[in-house]
């Protein structure tokens, strides 16, 4: 018997984590809080240089998500890792535009040049 | 693509996200319904999806006591929302802008700059308390 489809995927890449959002929407409440507890958790434990938040499966996204980002980069920032974004589609990336967050967030194209760009050591 | 369906309808719910959840996939099901095309839904789904998160958490402090009213309508020209909440209500002048550095670093205030970004009009009461939004058809 299959449980309840965890939200992010978590896979290592040498010493990046890979986290990818497994539902099409990020929108509930309970979803968003567990999203942020899952990946604060990955920000506060394990010795990895970068995460990326890997969005392919995402089409839509509220903007309570994008607090959420912003939460994560600090945690990321203050553990002296790299943050990567991708796999962003066009609408979803439209909405980081108009809220200049395209700016804040280091955004690629897909996971691997997203775990190409975080250097390395 | 052309129109479907005609839809004019009123909903009175509790402050409850669990319920605004409902209420938005109802709304956004009869709308997907009248044919807008997909960049007209993206953007009516975020419009509304930040309308009715305001109300409940801003505007009726999550008060389970309290309602929530939303009318809504589309027709071959367009989509049409109002959401209305029984709090203090505020200014939209009030809201500080996102997109300043200053504030492009905090983790909350973008619902309003997103709602007035994809909709075609946004509109307040004098009040604060309630929000009118229209999206017209793209052709």
């Amino acid at each position: 018997m299959s449980g309840p489809k965890p939200k992010i995927v978590v896979e290592y890449r040498g010493n990046v984590a890979v986290a990818t959002f497994t539902d099409e929407k990020i929108l509930d409440e309970s979803h968003i809080k567990a999203i942020e507890e899952s990946v604060c958790s990955l920000v506060k434990q394990g010795d990895y240089t970068g995460l990326v938040l890997d969005f392919s499966n995402v089409e839509f996204l509220s903007s309570a998500v994008l607090g959420i980002l912003i939460r994560i980069l600090a945690g990321t920032k203050r553990k002296g890792a790299h943050l990567r974004l991708c796999g962003i589609n066009e609408k979803v990336y439209d909405i980081f535009k108009i809220t200049r967050l395209n700016k804040v967030f280091d955004i690629c194209l897909d996971v691997q040049q997203a775990v190409e760009s975080i250097p390395v050591g | 693509m052309t129109a479907g369906k005609a839809v004019n309808r009123s909903l009175v719910l509790k402050s409850r996200l669990a319920e605004m959840r409902k209420a938005s996939r109802r709304i956004l099901a009869e709308a997907r319904d009248s044919g807008f095309s997909c960049d007209d839904m993206f953007a009516i789904h975020l419009a509304v999806e930040e309308a009715l998160v305001n109300a409940v958490k801003h505007g009726n402090g999550k008060d389970p006591e309290k309602k929530v009213k939303v009318e809504y309508s589309a027709d071959p020209q367009k989509f049409e929302i109002a959401v209305e909440d029984e709090g203090r209500g505020f200014s939209p002048k009030d809201v500080p802008d996102p997109r300043e550095e200053k504030n492009l670093y905090k983790a909350s205030g973008r619902g309003l700059l997103l709602m007035q970004s994809f909709m075609d009009i946004v509109e307040y009461n004098t009040s604060g308390n309630r929000v009118h939004m229209v999206k017209y058809r793209s052709k």
